[in-house]
């Protein structure tokens, strides 16, 4: 399974963070979601709608490295999460731009003509989230939201030492289920779908499966999630001769004994610490020095009169 | 998008004297063409012909066929043939020839020939000709299989999609797993294995794709599963159910070039921990698997390394061990074979086939492949290139640049060619052609200069412009009412003053 991970990425670095380099689900700092195994491959101006929509629809420049592609082919599911402030039929980026339902359903449609998935999964958590999957139009969709058109996402528990809310409250369900789930699992989507209802997430989370060819009592959390793969016992081997070799491609190892290298002496350090400290010779002050003390001898001739001279001295 | 394929496979049957069935319908030599149809969906259909040629040997050719054995025989003849990709030569041998053994009524050699023993009558003849052909080009459920994003899902088995997709290349990784480097010195002499034995069959696939090879070896990594201790063996077993959940966790360690975009197929050889050993892995029946691996479609292979126990207990730490590379190149040559689809399972009664040896897969095995990814190539430019027509005709204002449009025009020529060319039965023409084609289609549809960003609903253009241009706009309408209203009135005036 390949993770590419869109993130602005500005708060567990941020030097307002008490807890530095963590992003913690719940104040209780059990679960630390920016842990050592995650990597960010698009970060802060990286992440743009263009830049979405090309890591989903391949149009990626050629200089672009693999762990920021998707390389999905039809045998693939894909899970697409995407969370942040959005409206009704859009998603903010960047508090610059935004996404729109039928830009999103237009780059799904361009990924099942290529065939780059064989499934997909499609989770959004914002305010009206709903709105975004109502223009899906591909096959092979499921779509799950925190909320309905007209309702409000909103955030769990705020943590008071770092003053923020931490995660919203469908994110913090989900992510509770999910923990739950090891790779042998046989829950389905259905179980998923009643992840936090009215009562905990306040907004009514919603889904979408009518594009999805198989019934969700029968889709495994596992199909998108853990990566169960298939295998196959392998039962046939071919028989090679032992005998017949390659060409001679091992040089002859020639081990010359060689002096043993010395570190050449860089610092002469000795000659340092051992240094008598230089005599000063003396200059006659310079230029600066006495215009200075002409200076201030003018000012006090000027204040006090020449004929004082003579009672100062 | 309709794609209409006709793949014609030139075959050549040749009589040895004393096998000339009686009842043939004209005197050697003469032709025949057989064609069958396949058909893939509404609007694509593959019809295959078979286009036969039927003669009696020459004196090289019979002499050839003296030898001691089919395999002898099969090698003398092989320079005596123009084989081009593709065709195939069958040679029919009398039924009491010794050439082949009891009870096999077909050898199929290691290159595009075969022996046949006369038995029965024409139609028996023509049943077991037809039988050798789709084995040594391609069946109905090959080609179906190539062109599974057109069959109508339900009619496919979910294992049809298992094998790789025909690409441009290939990258091959060896990993040496070590989780126990405390115990086990694990020393492998990958390169030596490589040019010896892998090599050989990489040059064979040259034709195909392009591969490279890298290794690597990995300390502490484990497989993430932990294996069952079974008191009856006295060893550690991994059950079959277990096998699914043991790629993940090491798959990120595993790492893969960052510069090529070619599949990678993973080929890990894991030594087990010395507190885990032996380990041994357990098919469905929970008998322990004799090549002790498994793979996995479209990603690669693990195999499983015992280390005998040392002899005295009080052997020094950590011991040294040096892989057998022959025994573990035998299991993942196997599996790179079942990667790409060549398995050697449902074959008709009383057929033999040669093994290929070192080279890994014989000539007539090769052709398959090229069958496949021709047609498979082919289709999917025929889908890209109707899908980026209909993305044009939806969104206007994209502006196709010019060499994307000479890369379609490319495209569509080489796909033009590549048909033709299966049509006449040159496979390795049309096999170039539709690669040619599937490169100019690819980079056609994913060019960058394709993302159409912008989207106006039609009630933000309202919501937009109407506030700014409806304020603007009532003078101008009023005064122009105003105007037409007074040009009436002056026309009237005149005839009233008169």
């Amino acid at each position: 399974s390949h993770i590419v991970l869109m993130l602005a990425d500005d708060m567990a670095c941020n030097p307002r963070n008490p807890k530095p380099a963590t992003v913690f689900s719940h104040k209780n700092m059990e679960l630390n979601v920016y842990g050592d195994d995650v990597e960010v491959d698009y970060r802060s101006y990286e992440v743009t709608v263009e830049n979405f929509l090309r890591v989903l629809t391949g149009r990626i420049p050629p200089s672009t490295p693999r762990s920021k592609r998707l390389l999905s082919d039809d045998r693939s599911n894909i899970l697409i999460y995407m969370t942040g402030h959005g409206g009704n039929g859009f998603l903010k980026f960047q508090d610059s731009e935004e996404i729109t339902n039928v830009e999103l359903a237009d780059a799904f449609e361009q990924m099942w003509q290529k065939r780059r998935y064989n499934e997909l999964l499609f989770i959004i958590d914002t305010c009206q989230g709903a709105s975004m999957y109502e223009r899906f139009y591909s096959p092979n969709i499921m779509a799950l939201a925190s909320s309905q058109v007209g309702e409000d996402s909103l955030s769990h528990q705020p943590d008071l030492g770092i003053g923020v809310h931490l995660m919203d409250r469908y994110t913090f369900y989900v992510l509770e289920f999910l923990e739950e789930i090891h790779p042998a699992s046989q829950t389905n989507m259905n179980d998923l779908f009643q992840v936090c209802p009215k009562s905990l997430c306040v907004s009514t989370p919603g889904h979408r499966t009518d594009l999805f060819q198989r019934d969700p009592q029968n889709v495994l959390i596992t199909d998108f999630f853990g990566s169960v793969r298939k295998v196959e016992i392998t039962t046939e081997t071919i028989s090679l001769d032992r005998g017949l070799g390659g060409f001679e491609s091992k040089l002859p190892k020639d081990e010359l004994a060689t002096e043993p290298l010395k570190y050449a002496e860089q610092l002469p350090v000795a000659q340092i610490i051992h240094q008598k400290p230089k005599q000063k010779d003396w200059h006659p002050p310079g230029g600066f020095i006495l215009g200075l003390w002409a200076l201030i001898i003018m000012v006090f001739f000027k204040t006090y009169g020449i004929k004082h001279m003579k009672h100062i001295f | 998008a309709s794609a209409q394929f006709q793949l014609a496979v030139p075959i050549a049957v040749v009589f040895a004297p004393g096998s000339v069935p009686g009842d043939l319908p004209r005197p050697l030599p003469f032709r025949d063409v057989q064609e069958m149809e396949i058909s893939v969906n509404l609007r694509t259909t593959v019809t295959s012909r078979y286009e036969t040629v039927y003669r009696s040997t020459t004196a090289q050719e019979e002499a050839a066929l003296e030898a001691a054995t089919a395999g002898e025989a099969d090698a003398a003849l092989h320079p005596l043939q123009d084989a081009l990709l593709g065709s195939l030569t069958m040679y029919v041998v009398p039924e009491t020839s010794s050439l082949l053994p009891q009870g096999i009524s077909v050898y199929v050699g290691k290159h595009r020939s075969a022996l046949v023993r006369a038995e029965g009558g024409l139609a028996a003849l023509r049943i077991r000709l037809q039988e050798l052909a789709q084995v040594m080009s391609f069946t109905a459920s090959s080609i179906t299989a190539a062109l599974s994003d057109r069959v109508p899902d339900g009619q496919l088995g979910p294992d049809a999609r298992r094998h790789l997709k025909s690409s441009l290349g290939y990258e091959i990784t060896f990993s040496l797993l070590n989780p126990d480097p405390k115990s086990h010195a694990v020393e492998w002499d990958i390169e030596d294995a490589v040019n010896r034995y892998v090599q050989p069959v990489l040059d064979k696939l040259s034709l195909v794709a392009n591969f490279s090879v890298d290794s690597q070896i990995l300390y502490y990594a484990v497989l993430g599963v932990t294996p069952r201790f079974d008191k009856e063996s006295s060893s550690f077993l991994l059950s079959a159910h277990s096998l699914p959940h043991v790629i993940n966790p090491v798959e990120a360690r595993l790492g893969s070039s960052a510069a090529s975009l070619y599949p990678v197929l993973n080929f890990l050889l894991y030594v087990p921990e010395r507190s885990h050993s032996p380990l041994y892995i357990q098919d469905k029946d929970g008998a322990p698997v004799s090549t002790n691996a498994f793979h996995s479609p479209r990603w690669g292979g693990i195999m499983v390394y015992n280390v005998e126990a040392p002899a005295s207990p009080q052997a020094s730490l950590p011991l040294r061990v040096d892989v057998d590379m022959v025994r573990v190149m035998e299991v993942f040559l196997a599996q790179l074979r079942l990667l790409f689809g060549l398995s050697r399972e449902e074959l008709p009664p009383k057929f033999l086939l040669e093994s290929p040896g070192n080279e890994g897969l014989t000539d007539w095995e090769l052709d398959r492949l090229l069958w496949a990814h021709t047609v498979e190539n082919i289709a999917t430019v025929s889908t890209t290139l109707t899908s980026l027509a209909q993305l044009l005709d939806k969104i206007g204002n994209i502006v196709i640049k010019d060499d994307v449009a000479s890369e379609v025009y490319r495209a569509v020529a080489a796909a033009q060619n590549a048909m033709a060319e299966l049509a006449a039965g040159h496979l390795h023409l049309a096999f170039q052609a539709s690669k040619e084609a599937v490169t100019s289609s690819e980079r056609a549809f994913f060019d960058p200069s394709l993302l159409h960003l912008l989207y106006f609903p039609d009630d933000q253009k309202f919501a937009i412009y109407i506030p700014l241009f409806l304020p603007m706009a009532v003078p101008i309408l009023l005064s122009l009412a105003k105007i037409v209203r007074e040009a009436r009135q002056r026309k009237k005036e005149p005839t009233k003053m008169d």
